[in-house]
């Protein structure tokens, strides 16, 4: 960006001035140089305007033109047009200021350029006329979009793309600024606050705000009965506090992280996310600054030490839709995440309609499609990652376990104590040994026999196999070679970071089963024949007939195992060859060698990788493909797999002089497995010693795998792409930010730390606004900015824009605490009045924007579930872990209601009754009671749900599953705990759903329907029951019980 | 005796309403609040769904579409191509495939014939495939349209495309901006109802049939075809009629007293809410209980109560077209036929050709069909290349086949052609957008005027694009 400050030239100006008094113009007559100026904002308009028509690429009147900077500065017929850094003297000022009659500029007939405008482009020359390298104006009466670019120039001075500053507080009285603000606008409508709503509303409406939960009887007590000035802060301190305060606003952030527990698309297969979702409720929990908050989520991985939780937190960007449907590009998906990320960000973070921008220059605000494209740049560089994590408890397990092994291998050291001499020797044989000399080769894919699978070649001669993985399938690849006396093939398994858990398999947890590997070849008596092996080793395989995991068996199992690599040479699909050795060390990159029966030579080579260890649903977690792998030949004899594993070898590739104690563990811990055949006294200890280690490491956690991000060392080449089409790239872009908004700081990197850093700074104008903003909607129903996802010009304008603008500053000023503001509002009158509707009110005001009464409005759906099972005393307040599946119809999670089927296990222990924030979300069966409730389905960033009201919500508060077993259970305690009357314990449960007692008209109204159901029960203690469940089911479904009043 | 439906359905509408308004109040109170406060909002909280006038009369008051989810070969269907014959097992011209992408073949892969013959049929001579014996004898009623395009390849994408003009999740489904825009004729049921009849559910899920960003009251809601229509239409067990009616009165005087008190209109709704609910619970089963058909009814579409099949859904789309359900979605995602081609073909078609032209050969006796716009298609078309061996054929979205009959549409033609392979559309190209265009301005909507402001933009069904097919109207 261009920003001329005047201020360092300011000397040199005056002693022009000064100097050329006497010259052509005096300095006097010209209006003066304005104080700053924005080529882009206020010289491009102004010359594409008023000049370009007569003076561009069209016309050149007087033989000058000023469209760009080599024709402006090469002038007219009248010779030179400007003189950088002195306007006095310059022609091109003298006719636009109009000094002359004569030759006065635009001609006299047009509107001559303001004193403002004057002053402007006296500014840009007296600062040298900067012009962006290679720009030209374009002549804007020919081309359309005159109208848009002169739009897009006045939305640049659009509130919200300057930084908030705070406005003085108004002085009315009012000791909460929040207040004071609102007073302003009401009192500007003749309006005033309503009275404070009573004790019993404002506590429940804080605990439904702060928690999500409505107060327990316990609760309501101790409120009531606190008398001190402090009860209010009090009460709040301490939900502030709580656990669950964390489930219900990280809920909210769920919503524009478009969270979901599954892939979405038509697989729409399972998906482990719960880490990030509970890295949400934990940040939220602990209060970590709001800067703090999206620079993790963004770039925690690129923080110095990052720990597994900021990694995790990069879940946000991860939590795309992912398409493995069959036959699908995997790239274009990537992209179609890319935009979806950008998407989310722009919602989610900045408030801004970025997505416009994805096709075309925005149409409205002064954002263009390269900016789209350069923030783009910022995220484009990125393995799609998936490593293993481990919740706290499995970390200790994990340090308890490696710690236990250690143990073992020191004892094991100590009673050998010539193991250094021993090992060496052993060291020396191995690489006395020959080894055969492999060569890499580059086979063709046979695109047609892939299984929908895609095979990705990679630099290195490997590939990676990516988009839909077929439960089953034959890859086939070619190889059109002369080749002489092969002896050999080798198949390498190798590790990728866009594998689950690095691979070096597709499984959910990287593993893969090889059932077969077969070569056909083309001798010289042009017959294609298959090729018979000798025998099939490799450096790394599970025992003998272990158990193949059940999702990789069928509906009906069948014998299947992996076992050593001869599995994959005896034409059994039921055996296969699997590098996976159980938890903790199932992801290890491994060789296997394929030795002929006798040299081969051939012309053409056919291999078939027969993968047929998979279970019976591509739509469930049931496949086990190869996920990186890389195929050479040798010709040496009687090739084998070298015994010594990958990790072994790159010690052994260290000068013994230099290997750290470290690497020497990693050499021992092999050695000790074969140690007892070379040293026959040592056998019976190490086998001992091995047995145990071997137990050790069954014992050690699974983990599960999430979805992150993790820098490529290479980074893409991103272009502006046509039309927003991915096919379309046009010219390469660097990553950078909109001019409109903040600048990077100088020397800014590339990563996305460097984005994530400059979404959060200070003069980053909509960040701060964007969250206090989300904020107050939940609190208020609707924001101070209406329009949450979008701060542009076409987005609503602020009802108290000083109030916003405080609020943010303070935010910021408070160390983005979201904690402190959640106080402030809390306290305020605005939000403690009552929120009693008059019809006078409703009339001047429906939507209550000027707030002139408190908050009411229906729960959120989640929170509607949790009410329910609140008050009938049903819910477990576990916080955390895997997402849960409460009883749901089945027939939804099975085709044809579902395309793919999906193992929906209704729970039937404590999990059942959870809070709704750890319900599973399987996006496109999004769980009935909630998506009744208006619940996004997790597709795509939401920062404002809608909020209906419909028959559908009625049937499912009255007969849904959970919401039924939550009636009994309500009227089954107010049997067992509310006393014996029916006035004790209707008072008692009403106190339980509503935090007050009934009114004696109300209770007159349930008994008597209550008498009703008695009267027609035979048995008194069913009519009682039936009485009690019709009471509880009513007081479930009142408009009340589920809205904040 | 038996009543004919709509009798019994009214006469069972009158009870409940009766019981509400005189016993109840309700109405009373919803409707005398709203009219008190002379407030749109209270009326539209009082029902989101109350019909609406479209920008100029309709021709077609509802919609059901027949979704051909997988996408069925236009080749063996509707698409003629003898020359394709000809060059079974030839390679395609280079030139065809230049810059084309498939979805799981190499795009260079063999031709391969058609697997079934057609012939002419009616007085427009339309060539129609002998696997749709049904659907040919009405051909007089159709407009075929061979000269389909749409712009994704894949499953989902192209499903959500067809369903709600774009790839990208969480738009509006034409079902919605069709309720959203014109309401519904039937208080008592929803007024865009969804079947899943297939072999699966559908590839694009439930946003096929969402309501994006508009509120929830104009979502599809998916019917049954056995057990409960709506999930949680039945009372739970243990509770009867009586029950669930003193429930909802308790409810309904409890919430009567709290709008006295807080006067938030909210309430109101809220009150209307369950009154629609009840009625709901009452009329619904009602609606989809084909067993009142007459035995030559349930022959014309080969439907049998108790079954979840396509003709069972075909019929009670025409049940619930009767009674006002503003749009019908029947998902049948049956047509992936990558391989199997020619068994498969034949027993989808089975399945479903009869039903198909039942439901227009039905609405038309009932005189429904004049405003009654039914919809036959898929996502995309398939291959002319081979794929699997010699038996199947891979994704194609530059040409298929789609069908429209009744709701202002000309019957009696076939729009489009396409080249000899069927690959790509020479003649009338009709762009999905186009095809939205079309069927907004049968339902008396202008699509450029028909949007909503979400995320600081006007959203269409049409996106930016989409022009009405004036050789498709009558």
């Amino acid at each position: 960006m261009i920003d001329g400050h005047r201020n360092n030239l300011r000397l040199a100006a005056v002693t022009l001035l000064l100097a050329a008094g006497s010259f052509r113009a005096t300095a006097a007559e010209l209006p003066p140089a304005a104080e700053r100026f924005d080529f882009q904002r206020d010289i491009r308009p102004l010359f594409s305007k008023n000049c370009v028509g007569c003076h561009g690429a069209r016309k050149q009147k007087g033989g000058f033109r000023l469209d760009s900077v080599e024709y402006l500065l090469k002038g007219g017929e009248n010779g030179s047009a400007i003189e950088r850094g002195n306007s006095a003297a310059s022609d091109l000022v003298r006719r636009v200021a109009r000094l002359d009659a004569d030759d006065a500029m635009p001609p006299k007939d047009t509107d001559a350029l303001t004193a403002e405008q004057v002053g402007k482009l006296r500014a840009w020359i007296d600062a040298g006329a900067p012009w962006p390298e290679g720009f030209v104006i374009r002549d804007n009466a020919q081309e359309e979009g005159d109208e848009e670019d002169e739009a897009k120039a006045k939305n640049r001075d659009l509130w919200s793309f300057k930084p908030p500053v705070k406005a003085p507080i108004p002085q009315n009285g009012e000791a909460n600024p929040i207040d004071a603000f609102v007073k302003e606008s009401l009192t500007r409508d003749r309006l005033d606050f309503s009275p404070e709503a009573d004790r019993r509303t404002l506590l429940r409406r804080l605990y439904l705000d702060l928690t999500g939960l409505p107060p327990t009887l316990d609760e309501q007590r101790a409120f009531l009965n606190d008398a001190s000035p402090e009860a209010w802060k009090n009460a709040v301190e301490r939900l502030l506090d709580s656990p669950h305060h964390g489930e219900r606003w990280g809920r909210h952030w769920l919503d524009a992280a478009r969270y979901a527990d599954s892939d979405g698309y038509e697989k729409d297969k399972p998906r482990i996310a719960h880490f990030y979702r509970d890295w949400v409720i934990g940040a939220i929990n602990r209060d970590l600054p709001y800067d703090r908050f999206i620079i993790e989520q963004i770039a925690g991985d690129e923080l110095p030490n990052a720990t597994q939780d900021q990694i995790v937190a990069t879940g946000y960007l991860r939590n795309s839709m992912l398409n493995e449907e069959g036959g699908v590009d995997p790239e274009q998906f990537r992209m179609e995440a890319m935009f979806d990320r950008m998407d989310a960000i722009g919602k989610g973070i900045l408030a801004l309609g970025l997505n416009c921008m994805q096709c075309h220059d925005h149409k409205y605000d002064p954002l263009t499609q390269l900016d789209y494209y350069r923030l783009f740049a910022f995220l484009n560089n990125d393995h799609e990652a998936q490593p293993r994590v481990y919740t706290p408890g499995e970390r200790m397990r994990r340090a308890d376990t490696l710690r236990q092994i250690t143990a073992i291998e020191t004892r094991l050291r100590e009673a050998t104590p010539d193991w250094e001499a021993k090992l060496a020797a052993w060291e020396d044989d191995w690489r006395a040994a020959a080894k055969p000399e492999w060569t890499v080769i580059r086979p063709e894919v046979d695109k047609n026999a892939t299984g929908g699978q895609r095979y990705l070649p990679q630099a290195d001669g490997s590939f990676v196999t990516a988009g839909f993985q077929p439960t089953k399938s034959t890859g086939v690849l070619r190889l059109e070679a002369d080749l002489k006396g092969v002896t050999g093939f080798r198949l390498e398994m190798l590790n990728d970071p866009n594998l689950p858990a690095n691979g070096p398999g597709r499984s959910f947890m990287g593993t893969f089963g090889l059932s077969e590997f077969e070569v056909e070849a083309t001798g010289p008596d042009g017959k294609t024949a298959p090729v018979k092996f000798a025998r099939a080793t490799a450096d790394l395989a599970p025992p003998e007939k272990t158990a193949v995991p059940p999702r990789f068996n069928e509906k009906e199992p069948k014998e299947r195992y992996f076992g050593p690599a001869s599995y994959a040479i005896d034409g059994n699909a039921d055996t296969g060859w699997s590098s996976d050795l159980g938890p903790g060390r199932r992801n290890l990159e491994s060789v296997a060698v394929f030795a002929t029966q006798a040299p081969l030579d051939t012309s053409s080579l056919t291999f078939k990788l027969v993968q047929k260890i998979g279970g019976w649903n591509a739509d469930d977690l049931h496949a086990a493909q190869m996920g990186r792998f890389r195929i050479s030949v040798t010709r040496s004899p009687n090739p084998a797999a070298d015994p010594v594993p990958a990790p072994v070898r790159a010690v052994l590739a260290v000068p013994r002089e230099k290997r750290t104690p470290r690497q020497m563990a990693v050499l021992f811990g092999h050695w000790r497995t074969i140690a007892g055949d070379r040293h026959p006294d040592l056998a019976t200890v190490y086998a001992a010693a091995n047995t145990e280690i071997e137990s050790l490491w069954a014992g050690h956690p699974e983990g599960v795998t999430q979805f992150t991000l993790a820098p490529r060392s290479e980074p893409r080449l991103t272009s502006l792409l046509k039309r927003g089409d991915w096919l379309k790239p046009t010219d390469p872009v660097t990553p950078g930010v909109p001019e409109v908004l903040n600048p990077l700081p100088e020397n800014a990197g590339d990563d996305r730390l460097t984005l994530a850093r400059w979404m959060v700074d200070r003069q980053a104008p909509t960040t701060a606004r964007a969250v206090v903003n989300r904020v107050w909607q939940t609190y208020f129903g609707v924001g101070l900015v209406a329009t949450p996802e979008d701060f542009g010009s076409q987005g609503e304008a602020p009802s108290h824009p000083e109030l916003l603008d405080w609020l943010a500053v303070e935010f910021m000023d408070g160390g983005w605490s979201l904690k402190k503001l959640h106080r402030l509002i809390v306290s305020s009158r605005a939000y403690r009045q009552s929120s009693r509707v008059t019809p006078e009110l409703l009339a001047r005001d429906p939507q209550n924007r000027l707030l002139a009464r408190g908050p009411r409005f229906r729960v959120e759906g989640e929170i509607v579930r949790d009410i329910q099972l609140s008050v009938s005393g049903l819910l477990n307040l576990d916080v955390g872990g895997p997402a849960v599946m409460p009883p749901a119809p089945l027939f939804l999670f099975e085709p044809p209601a579902s395309y793919a089927p999906f193992p929906w296990k209704e729970e039937t222990g404590k999990d059942r009754h959870r809070r709704a924030v750890y319900t599973w979300r399987r996006r496109t069966t999004p769980y009935p009671f909630l998506q009744t409730f208006d619940t996004p389905e997790g597709n795509v960033a939401c920062v404002r749900r809608t909020r209906a009201n419909t028959p559908i919500q009625a049937l499912v508060a009255l007969n849904e599953t959970v919401s039924v077993e939550a009636a009994h259970a309500f009227a089954a305690r107010i049997l067992k705990e509310g006393g014996r009357t029916d006035v004790e314990r209707l008072d008692y449960a009403w106190r339980l759903a509503l935090a007050r007692p009934p009114e004696p008209d109300e209770v007159a109204t349930l008994t008597t329907l209550m008498d009703k159901q008695r009267k027609a029960a035979p048995k008194a203690g069913a009519g009682e029951q039936a009485a009690y469940t019709l009471a509880a089911r009513v007081l479930l479904n009142l408009d009340e019980t589920f809205t904040k009043e | 005796m038996t009543h004919p439906p709509e009798l019994l359905e009214e006469q069972r509408r009158h009870l409940t309403r009766r019981w509400f308004f005189r016993d109840c109040g309700v109405g009373l109170g919803s409707v005398a609040l709203a009219s008190m406060l002379g407030d749109d909002r209270a009326a539209a909280a009082v029902s989101p769904l109350a019909p609406k006038l479209p920008h100029y009369p309709a021709k077609a008051k509802r919609v059901i579409f027949l979704f051909q989810g997988g996408a069925p070969s236009h080749l063996e269907l509707f698409d003629n191509k003898p020359e394709l014959t000809k060059w079974d097992g030839k390679l395609p011209p280079a030139e065809l495939l230049r810059g084309y992408r498939a979805a799981f073949i190499s795009p260079n892969s063999t031709l391969l014939g058609p697997k079934y013959g057609f012939a002419r049929h009616g007085q427009s001579g339309a060539e129609i495939s002998e696997l749709l014996p049904h659907t040919a004898a009405i051909a007089d009623d159709l407009c075929i349209v061979k000269s389909m395009v749409t712009d994704a390849f894949n499953h989902a994408p192209a499903q959500i495309f067809m369903s709600t003009g774009s790839q990208q999740f969480g738009r509006p489904s034409m079902g919605s901006w069709a309720t959203y825009g014109l309401g519904s004729e039937n208080r008592d049921l929803p007024g865009f109802v969804v079947f899943s009849t297939g072999k699966k559910g559908a590839s694009g899920g439930a946003n096929n049939y969402g309501c994006g960003f508009l509120p929830t009251s104009y979502a599809g809601v998916l019917f049954r075809g056995v057990g409960d229509p709506v999930l949680y239409l039945s009372n739970p067990e243990g509770v009867d009629d009586a029950f669930q009616r003193d429930t909802i009165e308790g409810v309904r005087a409890l919430n009567q007293k709290r709008l006295g008190l807080v006067g938030d209109p909210e309430i109101a709704a809220r009150i209307g809410s369950y009154e629609l609910a009840y009625r709901m619970q009452q009329v619904a089963p009602e609606a989809i209980d084909i067993a009142r058909e007459s035995p030559g009814t349930l022959d014309l579409y080969g439907a049998k109560p108790g079954e979840a099949s396509y003709a069972n859904a075909c019929l009670t789309a025409r049940r619930l077209v009767e009674r006002g359900v503003r749009f019908i979605q029947i998902h049948h995602e049956a047509w992936d036929h990558h391989g199997g081609l020619t068994k498969g073909l034949k027993e989808q078609c089975d399945a479903t050709d009869r039903a198909s032209a039942a439901l227009v050969t039905d609405l038309k006796q009932r005189g429904l069909l004049d405003d009654t716009l039914v919809i036959w298609g898929g996502e995309f078309g398939r291959t002319p290349m081979v794929q699997g061996g010699n038996d199947g054929r891979d994704h194609h979205p530059n040409a298929f086949a789609m069908w429209l009959a009744g709701g202002g549409i000309k019957p009696g033609q076939t729009i489009g052609e396409t080249d000899e392979f069927g690959f790509n559309v020479t003649a009338d190209r009709v762009h999905v957008h186009d095809l939205h265009a079309t069927i907004l301005h049968l339902l008396g909507f202008d699509h450029e005027k028909l949007s909503v402001r979400s995320q600081g933009l006007d959203f269409r069904l049409t996106g930016v694009a989409g022009e009405v097919v004036d050789k498709m109207l009558a």
